[in-house]
């Protein structure tokens, strides 16, 4: 029978698996770690850039246009929900589109930010979708999505390729993931401030990283915090200065002046 | 005419409306309740075009309760106040717009606080601390004006509430008669005697 599209991409092995998600997942295993952790008054995320060099133009990124990050790892996805992705950026790109979409049309239709879980919900029978009908790839991106709303308060979910999501107290993807979800498990605890968490995150960071040392070129940066002032969530994907800043305060920053470039 | 009225207070909304069901010089029905329970803590009475109140009545209802069945907890009282709003200015927008005039109070379990929303047939929507819908609402609104406490217990309220029914049955041509009122506070929703 003729077929306009090869509806084989998604169908169950004989063992009962199935193979293009689990491709997908090895796929996302190679990309850039992205870390989570959530504390009783925040949630931080860290991400390892892999578009890096000397000729890339970050000018935007470097002023702060847009809605900070340099657009390959951090993505604000609505004012109360911050984004870390990795894997194909290509599909990441389509799928923070979508959540932004998603996000923006429950706010027209309830004045009212998304809650955090129904945007990953969202996004997840979206990616669903890919694995069950269509003859199309699934979506090689996994998520981490740091959020804050009324009811629950803050929040971190997970979500890959297959449209599973789960809530974590701490939690990692991308490369040499294991590594650092088992020095998360150490040294976790659960009534942790935001403030340490920053810590804890950027010291599991540079044990995990390729680099040997931490820098803005290569980390993106992001927390998520409740201003209660303007009685609002607070979401700030942080410059590449205020990283430098950040890792020189907590003692992480590059010791060797002589071994930077000068341009 | 339909007669409805709502006021907060200290943790709590009550809303009252009229219990007469009438067609030209007729009245059909004497208990009749105009307050439809849309969630555990979201009370909404309805007024307007017969036959348009209660098909958007139970429009409303059942969206509300899919969205509470589907997700993870129900919609806040503004929220839902944003979704009824958008809802009526969409029909009013189409061939057979709604004629419906609401009462929405509620309780927001993650605030705390106590919600109450005006919304009128062309899809107005403001909150307020007390309102009233009907004829009866130009004797209530005044004495709102000088006797609502928005700190006052329950029973200040209900005595508030019942000045304004005293004061339509004394001087509305057509005595509404008997009224239903609820009441929604944290423990959720529950029927008073006034």
């Amino acid at each position: 029978m003729a077929r306009r599209y090869d509806s084989r991409t998604t169908i169950f092995s004989p063992e009962g698996r199935l193979y293009q998600i689990e491709y997908a997942m090895e796929a996302i295993s190679h990309a850039g770690t992205v870390l989570g952790v959530l504390a009783k008054d925040g949630v931080v995320l860290a991400a390892e850039k892999r578009v890096t060099g000397k000729l890339l133009d970050l000018s935007s990124a470097k002023e702060g246009g847009g809605y900070g990050g340099s657009g390959e790892k951090m993505f604000l996805l609505n004012s109360n929900v911050i984004a870390g992705v990795a894997g194909i950026t290509s599909d990441a790109n389509s799928l923070v589109n979508f959540a932004r979409t998603v996000a923006q049309q429950h706010l027209m239709q309830y004045n009212d930010d998304i809650p955090v879980e129904l945007l990953a919900q969202r996004l997840c029978d979206m990616k669903q979708g890919y694995t069950q009908f269509g003859g199309l790839r699934p979506f090689g991106v996994s998520l981490l999505y740091a959020g804050y709303d009324p009811h629950y308060h803050f929040q971190l979910y997970h979500s890959d390729p297959s449209g599973n999501y789960s809530g974590w107290k701490a939690t990692c993807i991308g490369a040499n993931n294991g590594t650092a979800q088992s020095l998360l498990k150490q040294e976790y605890k659960d009534d942790i401030g935001v403030e340490e968490a920053i810590g804890l995150v950027l010291r599991v960071m540079s044990k995990t990283m390729d680099s040997t040392t931490l820098g803005s070129e290569k980390l993106e940066f992001a927390v998520l915090t409740y201003d209660e002032v303007a009685k609002a969530p607070k979401a700030k994907i942080y410059k590449p200065a205020e990283i430098d800043a950040l890792l020189r305060a907590q003692g992480l920053a590059k010791k060797d002046e002589d071994t930077e470039m000068k341009s | 005419m339909e007669t409805s009225f709502a006021l907060t207070g200290k943790g709590y909304v009550i809303v009252a409306a009229d219990t007469t069901a009438a067609r030209s010089i007729v009245k059909m029905k004497v208990d009749q309740d105009k307050i439809k329970d849309l969630s555990p803590h979201l009370l909404m009475a309805y007024s307007g075009e017969p036959g348009d109140t209660v098909q958007f009545a139970e429009f409303v209802e059942r969206n509300i309760r899919l969205y509470q069945i589907r997700n993870l907890y129900p919609l806040r009282p503004a929220a839902a106040a944003s979704w009824i709003r958008r809802s009526l200015a969409e029909s009013l927008r189409s061939r057979k717009p709604y004629s419906v005039n609401l009462l929405l109070g509620g309780y927001d379990t993650s605030l705390h606080t106590p919600n109450l929303y005006w919304v009128d047939y062309l899809g107005t929507v403001v909150e307020v601390p007390f309102a009233a819908h009907g004829y009866g609402s130009y004797f209530a609104l005044s004495l709102l004006d000088r006797y609502h406490d928005p700190e006052a217990s329950l029973e200040e309220g209900l005595a508030t509430l019942k000045r304004c029914i005293d004061e339509v049955s004394k001087r509305l041509v057509i005595d509404p008669g008997k009224y239903k009122v609820k009441v929604v506070d944290k423990d959720g929703i529950r029927e008073v005697e006034i």
